[in-house]
């Protein structure tokens, strides 16, 4: 058994007590100590935690007691959801020493299932980015080449999948905070159905586009965590009171004959590196042998996505983030006694932010303001009508739709941070999955020729049909790694000190 | 020189318009499932939610959502087909999320009225208030500001917050202006607050304890020169909380502002807190800015469609509209206007008519409860049902009529329940209280007093019936009160050959 | 496509009470220009007749019964506070009026 291993080969083991939960997490916590230094994934590390639930597993198996399929596995959670008396951040100063007095249902699920959180995970401030840069606690690297991106905003989950430090990670994704860490990584990632997965106690972004997914490197191992924090939840408003899809049996089915596949004609061409639409065509042709039908799909207004996400995430983050005032929680700035509340915030919250955090605020403000609503905000949510329809035409001729997941393989740090479009850019191809609420995922497809780096391919699902991405992108996976020989991320370059 | 309210009144005319805010009388606040007691210890009716923690999603409450289609239905609103929540985005401390999650362009009731009689010189007088708007939001919390040297805002050191009340679910009620009450614009607003205050009671969704802040009510007026048919710039008074405030709120505005026009000022728009202790209203601070609250559909919550089969069955459990109920419960009982309005006032109606359904009489039961039990209610500050239960002031009635007690003895049995000695029956036994109503008994002290005053037995013996009453009277005084009055005078006079 | 003064954005920094330094103000209201430039790009197809989605998925009337459950225990609500007093969240003056 190594931490090379998949989650559902750990689960096995542990099941038939070759290894303990407890060694499983100590190896874990040796690869982070080899390895966090140079990839900074984690933000906080909850080992005595960790091991007391490890324990605790190891001693209900020895009982006998019937335990959930992943009981014993190590997982890492992106620190934007809340667990008990562990601090969250949210990769922002503002909540620096925060712990939450409660568990976000995510967190209460993985609990259940008797999953190991071994900790809090790096992501950009607030989830806003592509790259994990706008970390109040500095850049996660990606493990393919540290000196490039791992994605963002859920860049730490990737990259600890990545760089072995754990076989689990959660994510969320407004915009495509899974899937394109995921794609630039070589791991799997799903954004499920809006609703599927509860958001009470996630630290809202933007509500009506946030969504909290399973991250893994294999797509079984995606749909075992998939399955186990999936599902409806009173506390929810916006959770679905719908059965989730059978998506373990739907990964492990690796047939699609006779499967429609469409090819959305906007998510391809200008912008796209040549190599990320190679490897994107090989899998496609990969996916015909197999006996799937192509078809191409044209969905007009994807053309507007992004500019109507970059107005409805930063107006809801503009109401989301005004709790962050330093009166209940979070660092308060410049209380000396002699100022009053609202200067207080105003000076908490001009050092509690960061930049990018400041220019979604400032913009969403003003595409809410009086006299802007309708232009901005109005005509945004107007796009999203659209950009549904153009969904549902496209879902009338076939059964998934895929695209390249991001534009292009990862990029070095520090490359976009002073253009946030170029930035924004990344998102281009996530981004109309958020805001029609249907299912995505990213699963590595190759390496691009021209640098070696990963490549994801992006699979969308209708709403609440999120195992026909399963379905897909097990049978991929499967085609793909007879064709390499070996899983994608043995072609990484080891990180030194790794286990 | 100034002008005083006739005058005022005389050379403008004001326009009304109401909102009143009711804290819903749920179990659990609107969004979370935490207690809504009042008075309870700071911050111990919380959860994340209602603190809005980072994470935590609102959910809302079934209850409060019937009862505000309820008030809607009770003003014979419109219930609208499609509702739904919107965020009112502004910074304060004691609003946790620092946006209030409120209805704003999509509420729940639209276009209703309510018909209100007030007194004028021509007799009563009805006026209808229509309704603009019923919509669901939240409440906030409470600051107390502490140092300084007044208390208040201005000055103080610090402020405690206290997060109870957030989310406490409210309804405001919106008038559209209420044109044309000339000099009777006090009178209407208090009797329309009144009747709201009667029908929200009718329907039990609010304790609107206007004392407790369960009710407030802001005031918008404004004034335009008489015939002039203008509308002119309205201030808005804001928590006005008793019934008599609304009223001096709304003729000290009117003075107020025809002063001012009158000495050629403009009236600013904006709001004024009413002064309780003076009955005036002074300016709130100016802002710099107007506020832009960026309203948007809330994202965290879904809408409210009630559909037809919904509304029908909370269409019917509606109680009878209180000014009917009223006219129906004056003629079964055959009580006086007066009596009616005096029931009313004291907040007894309800008691009254629970003693009544039990057996009892219903002059005796109002009598009783706004009588000797309020008087007792008054000296210790607390309120009549508080001291003794319907059931036993029936009990009591009922012994009354049956000849088992006297007024007096039941008197004493009322102390004796609300000391605590039990039930009626028991306090009966346990005081010895007990109607002499043996033959044997009364004839003896009857013949005594006959005996003590022989004058008097024979001006009864020749007819003067009305002078028994003296004789009665010491029959009663020498039995301690026990005996039943009626019976000794039905004795005595039979006795005396009449 | 409209321009965006500073003064705007220094009103919009005090409507989101966000303190800004001048050149902040400076740097932010040139990236707003640019970005709204892009953005504005919805108006091209947003027309009267499509109606505006605020949900993904559209689901009505949730609610929760009238049930109180247990609150969080005062030392656990006030356990964020950066500054509490007599079971209360103890924050600086309050000098506007809402």
């Amino acid at each position: 058994m190594s931490i090379r291993n998949s989650a559902a080969e750990m689960a096995e083991a542990l099941a038939k007590k070759e290894i303990s939960a407890v060694e499983l997490a100590n190896q874990h916590y040796a690869q982070i100590e080899a390895v966090d230094k140079d990839v900074h994934a984690f933000l906080h590390l909850d080992k005595a935690g960790a091991l007391a639930q490890a324990e605790s597993i190891d001693k209900k198996r020895a009982a006998g007691e019937k335990l959930s399929p992943l009981a014993g596995v190590p997982l890492a959670l992106k620190d934007v959801l809340v667990q008990k008396g562990v601090p969250t951040t949210c990769g922002s100063k503002m909540l620096e020493g925060w712990r939450p007095p409660y568990d976000a249902t995510v967190v209460a699920k993985l609990k259940d299932a008797g999953i190991v959180i071994l900790g809090k995970t790096n992501m950009d401030e607030f989830a806003m980015g592509s790259s994990t840069e706008n970390s109040a606690y500095g850049p996660t690297h990606n493990p393919w080449d540290l000196t490039r991106i791992p994605g963002g905003s859920g860049g730490g989950s990737a990259a600890a999948l990545a760089a072995f430090e754990a076989p689990l990670a959660i994510g969320t994704d407004t915009g495509g905070s899974i899937r394109q860490p995921a794609a630039v990584t070589a791991t799997v990632g799903v954004k499920p159905t809006y609703g599927g997965v509860s958001r009470y106690g996630l630290v809202a972004f933007s509500s009506s586009l946030d969504q909290a997914g399973p991250c893994a490197r294999t797509v079984l191992d995606t749909a075992m965590l998939h399955q186990s924090i999936a599902g409806f939840d009173p506390k929810d408003s916006t959770s679905i009171n719908h059965a989730v899809p059978d998506v373990v049996a739907a990964a492990k089915k690796k047939d699609v004959k006779g499967l429609k596949i469409g090819i959305v004609k906007q998510l391809s061409g200008a912008g796209y590196q040549k190599g990320v639409e190679n490897k994107f065509n090989d899998a496609v042709a990969e996916l015909v042998k197999l006996g799937a039908e192509i078809v191409e799909v044209s969905c007009p207004n994807f053309e507007y996505a992004l500019a109507a996400y970059y107005l409805i995430a930063p107006s809801e983050c503009s109401s989301n983030l005004a709790r962050f005032d330093s009166m209940r929680f979070g660092i308060r700035i410049g209380d000396d006694g002699s100022k009053g509340a609202e200067e207080v915030m105003n000076l908490t919250r001009q050092v509690g932010f960061g930049r990018e955090v400041k220019r979604r605020i400032i913009l969403g403000t003003y595409a809410l303001s009086s006299g802007y609503y309708d232009a901005y905000y109005g005509s945004a949510q107007k796009v999203r009508t659209l950009i549904k329809r153009d969904f549902d035409a496209a879902f009338e001729k076939c059964d998934v739709l895929v695209s390249p997941t991001a534009p292009t393989t990862a990029f070095k740090i520090g490359e976009k941070s002073e253009d946030p479009l170029a930035m924004y850019l990344n998102d281009i191809a996530t981004i109309p999955v958020n805001l029609a609420g249907v299912g995505g995922m990213s699963l590595p497809c190759g390496l691009a020729d021209e640098d070696n780096l990963p490549v994801g391919f992006q699979i969308m699902s209708p709403a609440m049909k999120d195992d026909r991405m399963y379905l897909v992108g097990g049978a991929l996976e499967a085609a793909l790694l007879s064709k390499w020989g070996k899983p994608i991320l043995d072609f990484a370059p080891r990180l030194a000190g790794s286990k | 020189m100034s002008l005083n309210y006739d005058q005022a009144i005389e050379k403008y005319e004001p326009t009304l318009g109401l909102e009143v805010h009711v804290e819903l009388n749920t179990k659990s606040k609107m969004f979370c499932g935490c207690a809504t007691e009042f008075g309870a210890e700071p911050n111990t009716q919380t959860c994340p939610v209602c603190l809005g923690l980072p994470g935590a999603l609102p959910v809302v409450n079934k209850t409060a959502i019937e009862s505000s289609i309820l008030i809607g239905l009770a003003l014979n609103c419109s219930i609208a087909p499609f509702s739904r929540f919107a965020r009112k985005n502004y910074f304060y401390p004691d609003m946790p999320k620092n946006f209030q999650t409120s209805q704003y362009d999509e509420p729940i009731c639209i276009n209703g009225f309510l018909d209100v009689e007030i007194e004028s010189d021509e007799g009563n007088k009805v006026f209808r208030i229509e309704i603009e708007r019923v919509h669901m939001e939240e409440d906030t919390g409470k600051s107390l500001h502490v140092g300084g040297s007044t208390g208040r805002i201005h000055g103080a050191e610090y402020s405690l917050l206290d997060y109870n009340r957030a989310g406490i679910p409210l309804v405001e009620i919106v008038t559209k202006i209420v044109p044309n009450t000339g000099k009777y614009a006090p009178q209407v607003a208090r009797a329309y607050v009144a009747a709201l205050r009667d029908i929200l009671r009718g329907l039990k969704v609010s304790d609107v304890k206007m004392e407790q802040g369960s009710l407030r009510c802001d005031v918008n007026l404004s004034l335009a020169p008489s015939g002039s048919g203008e509308l002119g710039t309205r201030s808005e008074t804001k928590n006005v909380n008793s019934l008599r405030s609304v009223e001096t709120a709304v003729s000290g505005e009117i003075v107020r502002q025809a002063n001012r026009l009158q000495s050629g000022e403009k009236i600013v728009q904006e709001t004024r807190h009413f002064l309780e202790e003076s009955g005036e209203t002074r300016p709130g601070r100016s802002k710099e800015k107007a506020e832009d609250y960026r309203y948007f559909p809330e994202p965290d919550l879904v809408p409210v469609v009630p559909d037809n089969k919904w509304i029908d069955e909370l269409r019917k459990t509606l109680p009878e509209k209180p000014a009917d109920r009223r006219k129906r419960l004056q003629s079964e009982w055959s009580v006086p206007e007066k009596e009616m309005t005096a029931m009313v006032n004291a907040e007894l109606l309800d008691t009254v008519e629970e003693t009544v359904k039990l057996g009892a009489d219903p002059t005796k039961a109002r009598s009783w409860w706004l009588g000797e039990i309020s008087r007792i209610a008054n000296e210790r500050d607390v309120v009549a049902t508080e001291l003794i239960s319907v059931t036993a002031v029936a009990q009591i009635i009922n012994l009354i009529n049956q000849g088992e007690l006297t007024d007096k003895l039941a008197r004493q049995v009322v102390d004796g329940v609300i000391a605590g000695e039990g039930t009626p029956a028991e306090v009966i036994s346990k005081r010895g209280l007990k109607v002499v109503s043996d033959d044997g008994a009364l004839m003896k002290a009857i013949e005594d007093a006959i005996a003590a005053q022989p004058d008097t037995a024979e001006r009864v013996r020749g007819g003067n019936i009305p002078a028994a009453g003296a004789l009665i009277g010491a029959v009663m005084k020498a039995t301690g009160g026990q005996a039943d009055a009626a019976k000794v005078r039905e004795l005595l006079l039979k006795h005396l050959g009449q | 496509m409209s321009a965006i003064s500073r003064e705007e954005v220094a009103n919009l920094a005090r409507l989101a009470r966000i303190e800004m330094s001048d050149a902040e103000l400076d740097h932010l209201s040139g990236e707003m220009q640019v970005i709204l430039g892009a953005v504005a790009r919805v108006q091209e197809v947003a027309s009267a007749d499509v109606p505006p989605t605020s949900h993904p998925i559209p689901v009505n009337n949730v609610v929760r019964e009238d049930v109180v459950i247990p609150s969080l225990s005062p030392t656990d609500a006030l356990s964020g506070a950066p500054a509490s007093s007599e079971q209360r969240f103890k924050v600086p003056q309050i000098l506007g009026e809402a």
